[in-house]
């Protein structure tokens, strides 16, 4: 079974982040790395392909500028076998529709049996791309898997609600999700580091997948970010001194305020 | 090449990938390793799930092959020391100590029958040389080897044993007396002690002033028997083959000091920019700021040193080139690292005398990386020898 993974280059959380001029996040000027999350749909391909009869494929696939193909390598790094990175200037600033127009093309491109995803990004955080992609590819979507399961080419996933936890089976074709429980992603060895180098990466322009520009990027998304704003520091907390005996008063009358009892 | 030490793209794709490693296996638990004296087993199975005991052994064993170096060693064992010194030795010495001398001087049999759980991290190996009576002075060995009846039957004691008593410890080597030849001198030959062997046993662990979850111990051998076959490389050659080995060693520790450096700057930077003093963080007064600058000289002449010499030691200069760059590597690193853990501990004032901060078990682990595979002194004593000094 030949697997391609989705995988998001952006921006690493504990360097600087900021926003463009158009509200979309700078994803050039700042430093990046393959998305945690998707991380765990590399790992879960790489454990299907290893209790698979070896003869598996798993070809990672990213949308992003240049610097995105460092997200391939890592995933490459931990063991896929293959890169398709699109990149094309006409892209920026895509919402998750148009994203999931261009990612679609490309897995049609691709000799696969099923399609794995993390369950969002870690930027922004929709979660609705293998959804999308589901439709537009039309197979069915098993999504947010926290834990999996595949004979041949049926899966089963668990997926943890908060009032129920359900096992949702497919047969391939299908888009698979997995979420940050499915099973920690394993660290990229020396030796995997050292094998990425010489695994193949192919680089498609849209006009490679036949996709017109004018369906894409910031003009042709549905959604558009209007204004965007740092999170305020938090304020201080309140510090209730005790000087004449009255501070577990004052305490618990801030407590009442704040209705905690 | 001797002046080059640019670490390449790959190198660095694997610092941070081991740092990750570190960060989220090691560092959340080595304070409670350090305070319960715990050697955690499934972390050096992860480690070695992690490739890192295979990065200089060849792939027929599982090891990284032709892609695999030295430096991505030394890389290694810095970022794992960089969050716990007692993680660091332990994989320094499962590599320097444990698989290479199987690697350089066993037979085929040998190599079959131990390097791949070695190579793997499922089992560990130590090296049985120091005596109660004989540390860098090798020739001094009282522990002795028998041969009868086609068997070794080893009697005798080592002490500071690194690995050579943990629940995964498979085999010791020993290095032993195995006669005495025409000028009265001893023939000292290195025999493999399985765990298990009986009449050998690895006494209590220490009680140690650092390294607290690194696995150390005293071992004691009563007419312990093991096949003749267990012979590691030639006989009589023992002490030529452990010198053999110690260079390597020399600069893995070194490795080991730079990330007990990096810690103190990164402890130190933090640390004086929120902890505030009359108003304003500490790190705005020169007596700690211009401390902090001399950490961050420290790191980068050590760094440069210890990978210089790793990078010798890959491209495959002179022996003696190489042994020099070494003992110049351990020397300055280590010495460096212990003055580090000192001013780091005093940027921390009385926060510094307390474990609640890893700044006080950097401070207690340092100080052995200056007596540790060769002290200070022997350091000095080979410069000195290898600028052509007539040095005893």
């Amino acid at each position: 079974m030949n697997i391609v993974v989705c995988v998001k280059y952006v921006p690493d959380a504990t360097a600087d982040r900021h926003f463009e001029a158009d509200n979309t996040v700078d994803r050039v000027g700042v430093d990046g790395l393959l998305s945690e999350l998707d991380e765990y749909a590399v790992e879960q391909a790489l454990q299907l392909k290893e209790k698979g009869d070896g003869t598996d494929e798993i070809t990672v696939l990213t949308v992003g500028p240049e610097q995105a193909s460092d997200a391939i390598r890592k995933a490459l790094q931990m063991g896929a076998d293959k890169g398709v990175h699109v990149v094309d200037d006409a892209i920026a600033g895509s919402d998750s529709l148009a994203t999931s127009l261009v990612l679609a093309e490309a897995i049609k491109k691709i000799d696969h049996d099923f399609v794995v995803c993390g369950m969002a990004s870690t930027d922004g955080a929709m979660s609705v791309v293998p959804a999308m992609l589901a439709e537009r590819l039309g197979v069915p979507q098993v999504t947010f898997g926290s834990q999996i399961e595949m004979q041949g080419k049926e899966i089963r996933i668990r997926r943890d609600g908060d009032a129920a936890t359900e096992v949702i089976g497919a047969t391939a074709p299908f888009v698979l999700s997995v979420t940050d429980q499915s099973g920690e992603a394993r660290y990229p060895s020396f030796k995997g580091i050292m094998a990425a180098k010489k695994k193949p990466v192919e680089t498609w322009s849209l006009a490679d997948l036949g996709v017109e520009a004018e369906k894409v990027g910031l003009s042709a998304s549905w959604t558009q970010v209007e204004d965007t704003a740092a999170r305020p520091p938090r304020s201080q907390g309140e510090i209730v001194t005790d000087e004449d005996g009255s501070g577990a008063t004052a305490l618990a009358g801030f407590l009442a305020s704040k209705k905690f009892i | 090449m001797s002046g080059s030490f640019e670490l390449s793209r790959e190198h660095e794709e694997f610092r941070r990938s081991v740092r990750e490693f570190a960060q989220g296996e090691i560092a959340p638990y080595a304070a409670q390793w350090d305070r319960d004296h715990h050697f955690p087993v499934d972390v050096v199975k992860k480690m070695g799930g992690l490739g890192l005991f295979g990065l200089t052994a060849p792939e027929e064993f599982g090891g990284a092959g032709d892609d695999g170096d030295f430096t991505s060693l030394c890389v290694a064992i810095e970022e794992i020391g960089r969050v716990d010194q007692s993680m660091g030795i332990t994989l320094e010495a499962a590599v320097g100590l444990g698989i290479n001398p199987i690697l350089t001087f066993g037979t085929e049999e040998q190599k079959q029958a131990w390097l791949p759980d070695l190579v793997a991290g499922q089992t560990l190996a130590g090296f049985g040389l120091t005596e109660p009576g004989a540390g860098s002075d090798a020739g001094a060995t009282r522990t002795r080897a028998e041969l009868v009846d086609g068997q070794w039957v080893v009697n005798g004691a080592k002490q500071f044993i690194t690995n050579s008593g943990s629940d995964i410890t498979s085999l010791v080597t020993v290095t032993a007396r195995t006669g005495t030849r025409e000028n009265g001198s001893a023939e000292v030959s290195t025999i493999i002690v399985p765990t298990g062997t009986e009449g050998f046993t690895a006494e209590p662990a220490y009680d140690k002033l650092g390294w607290h979850a690194s696995d150390t111990h005293p071992l004691t051998f009563e007419d312990a028997r093991v096949p003749e076959a267990n012979l590691l490389g030639e006989r009589g050659r023992g002490f030529a083959q452990f010198l053999a080995t110690l260079d390597d060693g020399r600069v893995a520790i070194a490795a080991l000091a730079v990330g007990c450096i990096q810690a103190c700057l990164d402890m130190s930077v933090q640390y004086a920019g929120e902890r505030t003093t009359f108003g304003v963080p500490i790190g705005s007064k020169q007596g700690v700021a211009f401390q902090i600058a001399d950490l961050e000289v420290m790191l980068t002449a050590s760094r440069a040193l210890t990978y210089r010499a790793a990078a010798m030691k890959d491209a495959g200069r002179p022996m003696k080139e190489f042994k020099q760059a070494a003992a110049v590597a351990k020397l300055y690193a280590t010495e460096s690292a212990v003055t580090a853990t000192r001013i780091a501990t005093q940027v921390f004032g009385g926060y510094g005398f307390m474990e609640e901060y890893p700044v006080t078990r950097f401070y207690r682990d340092a100080k052995v990386l200056e007596i540790g595979e060769g002290t200070s002194e022997v350091q000095r004593m080979l410069i000195a020898r290898g600028l052509g000094l007539p040095v005893e």
